[in-house]
């Protein structure tokens, strides 16, 4: 029988629940624990430079790897420092545990010093959280977080660790549980067959279908079988933000991103289909535009394993409860079994009509002649030197929407953005959460000057454990999305948009250890790129690209109208 | 908009009902009223909660109400036969003919008077919400100093059980 501490045991515990790193920064209710860390070597820690960014490091590799990340932080401002990457994970559904500090439990409620009440301040935003009331039930509450975080729809899980509960000089006997059980918590194993079978007669009597696929796709790790779905019955599908990569971009049954960006084809297949079958999407209002509206002549099948997800917007005609991958194992056999294929003559009439909107090239833009790139033909620049094949995290803004349109994500897993939150200051840490985690991998964060400062300090952390990532920031000068809306709602009034006393760079990067490479124009940058991934392989490179601040993303879905009404460029509306 | 009646088995523990209220401040959603109190199964607390909305979004409530970790069962009452009860304390003005008036009135709603001053009467009625309200219209509310009521708690009729 072995005695362990509580700090011990929480090391231990996290250990044996399968973590190599905790992204995390120490203080005064965490110093046994940190002391715990120091003496083991099985799971390492990466100190950040704002807890933030541990967060986001975290959730990186979450999204990455489907498994979740760790976070260590100490009570008070810690604790808070972290609630925007909770958050950030939470809207999106990404497995994290989080171990927040907390004053000694004799103090709770005193207003002791960095004392907050970290599971009220985070409650919002957790898929569940736990306070440690006595030590022995360490191993079994990292284990229950574990299971929670990872199972069902995954979110973060926050423990509370008051101070007492890491006394280095009391020990107890250390049961790591084998098996856990929740009587309140039953994640579902699979869809009801009934509702399954009628799901797969509506998609065999189609007509005019398309298969919208989420962010629910990836985390259920079922992107292999939507595929094997959609070139099985030949319809065309499109993907969400979140689901990008789940269909391979380059795919011919592949429509592009569909939603407020998303592509004309998309956009139009979507608001004349007789039949929408939604995989792990959840029919955000992003997606959907106006809600009264949408779609008018299709009925629509919902697959998803959180039911308050179904019919919360959009009322689902057969509506499926369960893991994304196991329903469609079997509707795979279903189709196999029936005696039925879809009309071949009319979905051939439904691709020609989509090839008729492909035709429309809506996704076209006008190269300068002269002078700064547009943002665009940066990302594909970076999708050719690359091969298509890197992990490419994003901010929030215009570059974001530009890296999921022109980058053609063809793996799932690839495309690490924070699309429910929108949270500025996420793609860089977690870039650094997935390098630090696939070293042999590119990492490319596409970012902008706006956002990059919001986490820009973890450039120390990347020189401190060798986290050779690349920033490519696409410099427009301005909040560049926040600029376009008000080109377009508030007459060009740039109210705050506009980021002047901008640093240098090259020289911040070169100050915190690392290779800055400005490039100003179109000749330069293939030869940019290159050096970012070859000649300092090995090294953070910032690439501060200089690109044309009144390029606008298109096409842009019209407020209030339905998923048809799109501008497509400055001057053409449909 | 319908009035539900939305009863809870929920786990016995600290920070559990503050799931549960947080949800409904965080959603939007309406609480009328909220009772919670142990079973006889120590580790559960039972926990009725009247809320209002269409059928769309009592959906949505009771969906995410499952969704919480710590909530073990859940019914919504309205579906089905049920009974309901909640206790009102009420002090009334009592004075001169009144008096006879005010007492005549409890009986009638099976109320009892559980304290009496010269002038005030405290009395204890028990019955479903509109029961309540009709009482305190019948004895008019100019009459009414103070009311306390415990929120409405209900079961469902016959042998149906919500239990684990
Ligand atoms: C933390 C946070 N604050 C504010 C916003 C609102 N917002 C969305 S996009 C944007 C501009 C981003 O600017 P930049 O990073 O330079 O990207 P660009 O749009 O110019 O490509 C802002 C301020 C946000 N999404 N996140
Ligand atoms: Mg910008």
């Amino acid at each position: 029988m072995e005695l362990l501490s509580g700090g011990e045991m929480l090391v231990r515990a996290l250990h044996e629940s399968g973590v190599e790193y905790i992204y995390g920064y120490p203080g005064g209710s965490l110093l046994h624990v940190y002391d715990a860390v120091y003496k083991q070597s099985a799971v390492k820690h990466v100190l950040v430079r704002h807890e933030q960014a541990a967060a986001h490091m975290a959730d990186g590799y979450a999204r990455a790897t489907g498994k979740p990340g760790v976070v260590m932080v100490t009570s008070g401002p810690g604790a808070t420092n972290t609630i925007t990457g909770i958050a950030t994970a939470f809207t999106d559904s990404i497995p994290m545990v989080v171990i927040s500090g907390q004053v000694m439990s004799h103090l709770v409620g005193d207003d002791a010093f960095q004392e907050t009440d970290m599971l009220g301040v985070s409650r919002p935003v957790v898929k569940h959280s736990f306070s440690v009331r006595d030590p022995r039930d360490i191993p079994e509450l990292v284990a229950k977080a574990f299971y929670i975080a990872s199972t069902g729809r995954p979110g973060p899980v926050v423990i509370d660790v008051p101070k007492d509960m890491t006394m280095p000089n009391e020990r107890f006997e250390y049961v790591y549980p084998k098996k856990v059980k929740l009587r309140s918590y039953t994640p579902p194993q699979r869809g009801h067959a009934g509702q399954i079978k009628k799901a797969v007669d509506l998609l065999l009597n189609a007509r005019k279908p398309v298969i919208y696929a989420g962010g629910g796709v990836i985390i259920d790790g079922s992107s292999d079988k939507l595929r094997a779905l959609v070139d099985r019955l030949d319809f065309p599908c499109t993907n969400t933000l979140m689901g990008l990569g789940c269909y391979p971009a380059t795919g011919d049954r592949f429509l592009g991103m569909l939603g407020m960006h998303g592509t004309y084809e998309a956009n139009m297949a979507m608001h004349n289909a007789d039949v929408v079958f939604a995989v792990g999407a959840r029919f955000d209002d992003r997606v959907t535009n106006a809600t009264s509206k949408f779609c008018p002549d299709a009925k629509i099948i919902h697959i998803d394993i959180d039911p308050s997800s179904i019919s919360k917007t959009i009322q689902a005609d057969v509506p499926i409860v369960g893991p994304v991958g196991s329903v469609l194992d079997e509707m795979m056999a279903l189709l196999d079994e029936a005696d039925s294929e879809p009309d071949s003559d009319a979905i051939a009439s439904w691709w020609q009509q989509i090839n008729e909107w492909r035709q429309r090239h809506a996704m076209r833009y006008e190269k300068n002649d002269s002078g700064l790139m547009k943002p665009q033909e940066v990302i594909e620049a970076l999708w050719e030197a690359t091969n298509g094949d890197a992990y490419v995290t994003s901010d929030v803004g215009q570059h974001q929407m530009f890296a999921a349109q022109y980058y053609k994500f063809d793996k799932p897993n690839r495309w690490i953005n924070s699309g429910g939150l929108g949270t500025m200051g996420f793609g860089f840490p977690a870039a650094m959460g997935i390098k630090l985690n696939f070293p042999d991998h590119e990492v490319v964060c596409v970012t902008g000057e706006g956002s990059i400062q919001m986490n820009i300090q973890e450039m120390s952390t990347c020189l401190q454990y060798g986290i050779p990532v690349k920033i490519l920031c696409l410099n427009n000068g301005s909040l560049g999305m926040v600029r376009q809306w008000q080109d377009m709602n508030y007459e060009g009034r740039h109210s705050h948009s506009y980021m002047e006393s901008l640093p240098d760079f090259v020289k911040l990067a070169e100050s915190y250890g690392h290779v800055g490479i400005q490039v100003k124009s179109r000749d330069e940058l293939p030869q940019a790129l290159d050096d970012a991934m070859n000649k300092y392989k090995n090294r953070l490179v910032f690439l501060d690209v200089a690109v044309d601040p009144e390029e606008h993303v298109y096409p842009m879905q019209v407020p209030t109208g339905s998923m048809r009404d799109m501008w497509l460029s400055k001057t053409e509306r449909t | 908009m319908e009035k539900h009646i939305i009863s809870i088995l929920l786990e016995n523990e600290p920070g559990a009902l503050s799931r549960v209220v947080g949800l409904f401040a965080q959603r939007g959603y309406n609480i009328e009223t909220l009772t919670v109190a142990p079973t006889e199964d120590e580790t559960l607390s039972r926990l009725t909660m009247t809320t209002t909305g269409d059928d769309r979004k009592i959906e949505q409530i009771t969906k995410q109400l499952n969704k919480l970790i710590e909530v073990v069962k859940l019914v919504d009452l309205s579906e089905g036969e049920h009974i309901e009860r909640e206790l009102m304390l009420i002090k009334v003005k009592a004075v001169g003919a009144q008096r006879a008036e005010i007492k005549r009135t409890a009986d009638i709603f099976r109320g009892q008077i559980v304290d009496v001053t010269a002038s005030v009467y405290t009395i204890q009625l028990t019955g479903a919400t509109d029961k309540l309200e009709a009482f305190i219209q019948a004895i008019g509310e100019g009459a009414v100093l103070e009311t306390v009521r415990t929120g409405v708690s209900g079961i469902a009729r016959g042998e149906k059980i919500l239990s684990l």
